[in-house]
C-alpha cells in the first residue's frame, strides 16, 4: 500500500485533481458507452417488433381489401369470374403449376 | 481454405455465439480491470520524477494503444466487407467505430490531464498529439457515414473507404515520436532492448491493459449483436427471436 | 477467388497503394516542418539536411537538455536563465557542445531540473554576454519514457526534487 490514509489517497501527492480527472473521465465515457450498447439490444428488438406489427397490419389490410374487391367482382360480374376459373383449371395450366411448384 | 469459417458467416450462428461469449468476456474484463486498477492506484510505486501523477499512465497508455488497435481491426473488417462483401464484417466495423472513438477520446483527455502538471501545458500541436486528434476525427467521420445512409450496404461502403484511407494515420501516430522532435516521450512498453520500467510498475500495467482490451471486446460484442439484429430484421429467425424475447 | 472479387480487390489495392505513395510524398515534404522544435545545434549551425537556420527575432521553439550548473535563479523574482544543449544518448555534457541560453520569467514546470529535457517557446535574440539566446514566454518539460520507483532512483543516484518558490519570489510576480 502506497498511502497512509484515505485523504492521502485522494490527494495523490498533490496531483489528485489530474489523476481523478483522468480516471473519472475514462469511467464516465466507458460506463456511458457500455450502458448504451447494452440497452441497445432491447431497443433494437422493440424496433423490430414495432416494424413487424406495422407490416402485419398492412398485410391484413391488403388481404381484407383483396377479399372485398373479390367479393364485389363475384357479385357484379359473375360470368367473367367463372370464365377465369375455367381458364385456370384447364389441364395445361394445371400441369404448368405443378412444374413450377 | 476458409471453409471452417463459413458457419460464422451465418448471422444467426454468429449472433448466438456472441451471446454465449458475452458473460465470459464480461467476467474476465471485470476481474482483470478490478485487479489492475486497484494495483495501479493503491500498490504501484510512484515515479521518482512524476510522483503520483504517473498513475495516469495506467489509463492513458492502454486507451491510446487500444484506439490504434481497434482502428486496425476496423480497417481489416472494412477490407473484408469491401472485397468479399461479407455483411457481418461490415456489421463488426460499425460496432467497433464508437468504441474506438471512446478510447481515442479517453487517451486525449487523460493525456491532457497528465500533460498539464508534467509538461506545463494541456495541449501542444506536436506530431503525436495532432495525429491522435486526427484519429478521433476519422472515427467520428466513420460513425457519421455509417449513420448517414438509409441503405446499410451503401453506408458500409462509404465508411469502409474512409476507414481504409485513414489507415495511413496509424503508422504516423506510432512512429511520430521517433520520426520527429515531439514533446511527447517515446514509447515505454513496446520498446525493444533495455526495459524502461521496473517490474512492480509493469505488472499492474499488464493487468490494466488486458482488462481494458477485454472491456473493449465486451462493448464491441454488445454492439455487434445489436447490429446483426438490426441488419437482419426481416429474417424469420430474428422475428421469432424478438417474439420470444419480448413475450 | 472469382473474377469480380479479384477486380474489386485490385481496385481497392490500387487506391490504397496510390494513397500510400501520395501520403509518403506529403510526409516527406512536410518532414522538416512537423518538427516541434529546433535543437541548440540546429540554431547555431542550421538543420542537418537543409541547412535551414532560424534568424534573429524569429519566434521559435527550442528543445534540449538543461546543462547542469547553468541554472541561475534570481532570489527576488521569478526570473531564471539556463543553458540548453542537444539531447543525445547517452547523456554527456561537454563545454564544446553548441549551447543556447534561455531567459524566462515565470513558474517552471514540476519536472524542471538539471539534465532534464525542456522545450521553450520564445524569440531568438543576440544577447551580449551569452550569444544566441531565447527570450522564452513558455517553458515546457519533456520527460523521457523511463519510469522508476523513487527508492530505485535514489539507489541509482537520481533523485528529483521539484523547484520550490519562496513567498517573496511569488509575490513579485
Amino acid at each position: 500500500m502506497q498511502f497512509n490514509s484515505f485523504s492521502d489517497f485522494i490527494n495523490m501527492g498533490s496531483y489528485g485533481f489530474y489523476v481523478w480527472l483522468s480516471y473519472g473521465a475514462a469511467a464516465v465515457i466507458l460506463t456511458f458507452l457500455l450502458i448504451k450498447s447494452k440497452s441497445g439490444h432491447l431497443h433494437t428488438m422493440k424496433q423490430i417488433a414495432k416494424r413487424k406489427h406495422r407490416e402485419d397490419k398492412l398485410r391484413e389490410a391488403r388481404e381484407l381489401r383483396k377479399k372485398q374487391s373479390h367479393n364485389k367482382a363475384e357479385t357484379s360480374t359473375e360470368q367473367s369470374s367463372t370464365q377465369t376459373s375455367t381458364v385456370t383449371s384447364t389441364p395445361t395450366n394445371k400441369a404448368l403449376n405443378e412444374v413450377t411448384e | 481454405m476458409w471453409k471452417f469459417l463459413h458457419p460464422y458467416a451465418n448471422p444467426e450462428t454468429t449472433y448466438h455465439f456472441t451471446n454465449k461469449l458475452l458473460p465470459w468476456l464480461t467476467a474476465l474484463a471485470a476481474l482483470f480491470l478490478s485487479i489492475g486498477l486497484v494495483w495501479a492506484l493503491l500498490f504501484a510505486p510512484a515515479d521518482y520524477q512524476q510522483g503520483d501523477s504517473f498513475r495516469i499512465f495506467y489509463v492513458h497508455v492502454p486507451a491510446a494503444s487500444l484506439s490504434m488497435g481497434i482502428y486496425v481491426s476496423m480497417a481489416i473488417a472494412a477490407l473484408c466487407s469491401l472485397v468479399w462483401q461479407l455483411k457481418l464484417a461490415d456489421a463488426s466495423a460499425a460496432a467497433m467505430a464508437p468504441v474506438g472513438a471512446a478510447f481515442t477520446a479517453i487517451a486525449l483527455i487523460t493525456g491532457a490531464a497528465w500533460g498539464k502538471p508534467m509538461w506545463g501545458t494541456w495541449w501542444i500541436w506536436d506530431a503525436r498529439l495532432t495525429s491522435e486528434l486526427i484519429l478521433l476525427f476519422l472515427y467520428l467521420g466513420v460513425i457519421a457515414l455509417h449513420n448517414a445512409f438509409e441503405d446499410k450496404n451503401l453506408a458500409g461502403k462509404a465508411a469502409g473507404i474512409l476507414t481504409l484511407v485513414g489507415v495511413i494515420n496509424i503508422p504516423i501516430i506510432k512512429y511520430s515520436v521517433d520520426w520527429w522532435n515531439t514533446l511527447h516521450q517515446g514509447s515505454t512498453v513496446s520498446k525493444l532492448g533495455k526495459p524502461s520500467m521496473s517490474l512492480d510498475m509493469l505488472w499492474p500495467f499488464i493487468f490494466c491493459f488486458i482488462g481494458f482490451a477485454l472491456l473493449a471486446g465486451v462493448i464491441i460484442c454488445l454492439r455487434f449483436r445489436n447490429e446483426i439484429l438490426a441488419r437482419n430484421s426481416i429474417r424469420p429467425w430474428v422475428r421469432q427471436l424478438v417474439e420470444k424475447q419480448l413475450a | 477467388m472469382n473474377p469480380r472479387r479479384k477486380k474489386r480487390l485490385a481496385i481497392v489495392a490500387t487506391i490504397l497503394i496510390g494513397l500510400g505513395v501520395v501520403s509518403g510524398f506529403v510526409l516527406y515534404a512536410l518532414s522538416q516542418n512537423i518538427d516541434l522544435f529546433f535543437t541548440p545545434s540546429e540554431i547555431t549551425q542550421g538543420k542537418k539536411d537543409t541547412g535551414l537556420k532560424p534568424s534573429i527575432g524569429q519566434r521559435i521553439r527550442i528543445g534540449g537538455l538543461v546543462v547542469p550548473g547553468s541554472v541561475k535563479r534570481d532570489p527576488e523574482s521569478l526570473k531564471v536563465s539556463f543553458k540548453l544543449s542537444d539531447m543525445t544518448m547517452p547523456i554527456v555534457f561537454n563545454d564544446s557542445d553548441p549551447m543556447v541560453t534561455v531567459y524566462y520569467e515565470g513558474i517552471l514546470p514540476d519536472l524542471f531540473r538539471e539534465g532534464q529535457g525542456i522545450v521553450a517557446n520564445g524569440t531568438l535574440t543576440e544577447h551580449p554576454p551569452t550569444g544566441l539566446s531565447i527570450e522564452a514566454s513558455e517553458v515546457l518539460a519533456k520527460h523521457d519514457e523511463n519510469y522508476m520507483p523513487a527508492e530505485l532512483a535514489e539507489a541509482a543516484g537520481q533523485k528529483h526534487e521539484k523547484a520550490g518558490y519562496s513567498a517573496k519570489q511569488l509575490e513579485n510576480k
